[in-house]
């Protein structure tokens, strides 16, 4: 009995540890939801921001700025990284330059978003400056896909990895050249990790400010084109929180972005499921 | 040996790094019938049938010389073009590897590859295929399930009917039916005893009344070195050769 009893305590331990997860993640949620949702409307919605946080506007230009920067992001980071991770496990075998450029990829995900910021207001805003208007969309997008990059690179290789070898002999065996398999055969069964791949670059990309406090500008109209400074909902979040005085609009964009991310998550976990079902005939 | 030859091996030698797994290979394989490659295992059959359709290649650290004759040219020549010789040179694998698309779909592969979009003929091509490989009578009204729901021995033949839907001259089998039941076993020697009549077949098996069943030449490998060739009769009741007659009575293997 004694050694059963003994045997709970490193039991109930581990259950804590499990459980807090769940309960910090509920908190949080809690705590943002119950004071951004009542603040949610239509009007919030779509209504732009006003001058040093008016009460009763709304964020429909930081929600533009946001899928506009998060999409620059993916648009160069999805066909570098993906094209990225099919060479290095398509085309090149075990060697130095893979390891390197795996090496890199964890080092670049390594690096605190900060300096990339300090790097993306370097090269975008001041050296390109007449290409990309300064702060932008633009330099905003291309700083965040570094950042997207490594994630998915690493994410879309393990994709790779995991689909036999037998499939892609099989391919072969039919007289279907290289690129033919890769297309038809390779990447249709990795699809589901290359997009979660994808996915969890895009949640770094929604969620980052540091390095869009560098480089998008924070202007707060409504953008024209790519070239326009904008005002991400995080950077807003932040803004609101250092310098206006009625913060409330913060917790309604909070409950926005962390209701915008959780849709995400679930809808592409529910058709990859869907999907991964179909590939396996279930 | 009588008939035509359909390939025809000389000197051939091949390394994995260091490891040598094949040592001076001649073998001449007769067209329209079955070849059975036996013996212990790492002895280099597989190696041997899959440097017949350069599959090899794909190994690291690979290297090989002598001839392989097909059709009047070594194709272990480095100009070969390694994507059509695999279009008449199929393989079939040891673990069914049927695509995850549907059976038709897998079928269909293939010829589409290879540019066939027309639906009419692409629908003549998959029942064709796999009326030869004797399973479209099970999956004839179901070809737009997907090919994982098959069972493991239909599986096999689908990925035989894909084969066929190529129109290959040599099937290359890699004990195709060494993850089977018995019964999915004897269907598919059933079918290879009916592709033999339109195909050259060259088998690896680890069973040897597999390979007394259906060939009619069986080759010896032992630790990279072919060390008898001769009719599947002969070999299995009158081997030359002292090891040949050690394995085929079952006193090592």
């Amino acid at each position: 009995m004694a050694a059963k009893r003994r045997e709970m305590v490193p039991m109930g331990l581990l259950w804590g540890a499990g459980i807090a997860t769940i309960v910090i993640l509920i908190v949080i949620l809690a705590y943002i939801l119950a004071k951004g949702l009542p603040l949610i409307s239509w009007h919030f919605l779509t209504t732009n921001p006003g001058v040093r946080g008016q009460t009763g506007a709304g964020i429909y230009s930081t929600i533009v700025a946001t899928v506009a920067v998060t999409g620059v992001a993916l648009l160069v980071a999805a066909p570098l990284s993906v094209g990225g991770a099919i060479y290095l496990n398509e085309y090149t075998r075990e060697n130095l330059l893979r390891k390197v450029i795996r090496q890199a990829a964890e080092v670049l995900a390594g690096i605190p978003s900060i300096i990339i910021g300090l790097f993306g207001f370097l090269f975008f805003v001041i050296y390109l400056l007449p290409y990309t208007g300064g702060w932008s969309v633009l330099s905003a997008g291309l700083t965040l896909a570094f950042m997207v990059l490594p994630i998915s690179l690493r994410i879309s290789e393990e994709a790779l990895k995991a689909v036999p070898g037998e499939l892609r002999e099989g391919s072969l065996g039919l007289g279907a050249t290289k690129w033919q398999s890769i297309t038809t055969v390779v990447l249709p069964t990795a699809l589901p990790g290359i997009i979660t791949g994808l996915i969890l670059g895009m949640g770094r990309a929604i969620g980052e400010t540091a390095a869009i406090l560098l480089t998008a500008g924070g202007a707060l109209g409504v953008i024209q084109s790519l070239r326009d400074p904008a005002c991400p909902m995080t950077l807003y979040i932040y803004n609101i929180l250092t310098e206006y005085n009625d913060t409330s609009a913060a917790y309604g964009t909070a409950a926005v972005l962390i209701i915008a991310i959780l849709a995400i998550t679930f809808i592409t976990d529910w058709l990859m499921n869907r999907y991964t079902k179909k590939l396996q005939g279930l | 040996m009588s008939g035509e030859i359909e390939i025809s091996v000389k000197d051939l030698n091949l390394w994995f790094g260091n490891f040598q797994a094949l040592k001076n290979v001649n073998i001449d394989i007769p067209k329209n019938a079955v070849t059975a490659l036996i013996g212990p295992s790492g002895c280099g059959k597989s190696t041997f049938i899959k440097t017949l359709d350069r599959m090899n290649d794909l190994v690291d650290n690979v290297k090989f010389t002598g001839e392989v004759i097909y059709k009047g040219r070594n194709i272990l020549n480095s100009d070969t073009d390694v994507v059509a010789l695999r279009k008449e040179i199929g393989m079939v694998f040891q673990k069914p590897n049927p695509f995850p698309k549907s059976i038709f779909d897998n079928v269909a592969y293939g010829p589409r590859v290879h540019g066939i979009r027309d639906k009419k003929t692409l629908n003549e091509i998959v029942e064709r295929s796999l009326k030869g490989a004797a399973i479209w009578d099970e999956v004839k009204d179901r070809l737009n399930e997907s090919a994982l729901r098959l069972s493991g021995g239909q599986q096999q033949r689908l990925c035989i009917a894909r084969l066929l839907a190529v129109e290959p001259n040599v099937l290359l089998m890699d004990e195709p039916a060494s993850a089977l039941d018995p019964i999915a076993t004897s269907k598919i020697e059933d079918l290879i005893y009916e592709l033999k009549k339109e195909y050259t077949i060259i088998i690896v098996t680890h069973n040897m009344q597999q390979a007394a069943r259906v060939s009619s030449h069986t080759a010896f490998f032992f630790l990279g070195e072919l060390v008898e060739y001769a009719s599947t009769i002969d070999l299995f009741e009158r081997p030359r050769e002292k090891r040949t007659e050690d394995y085929v009575t079952g006193k090592f293997g």
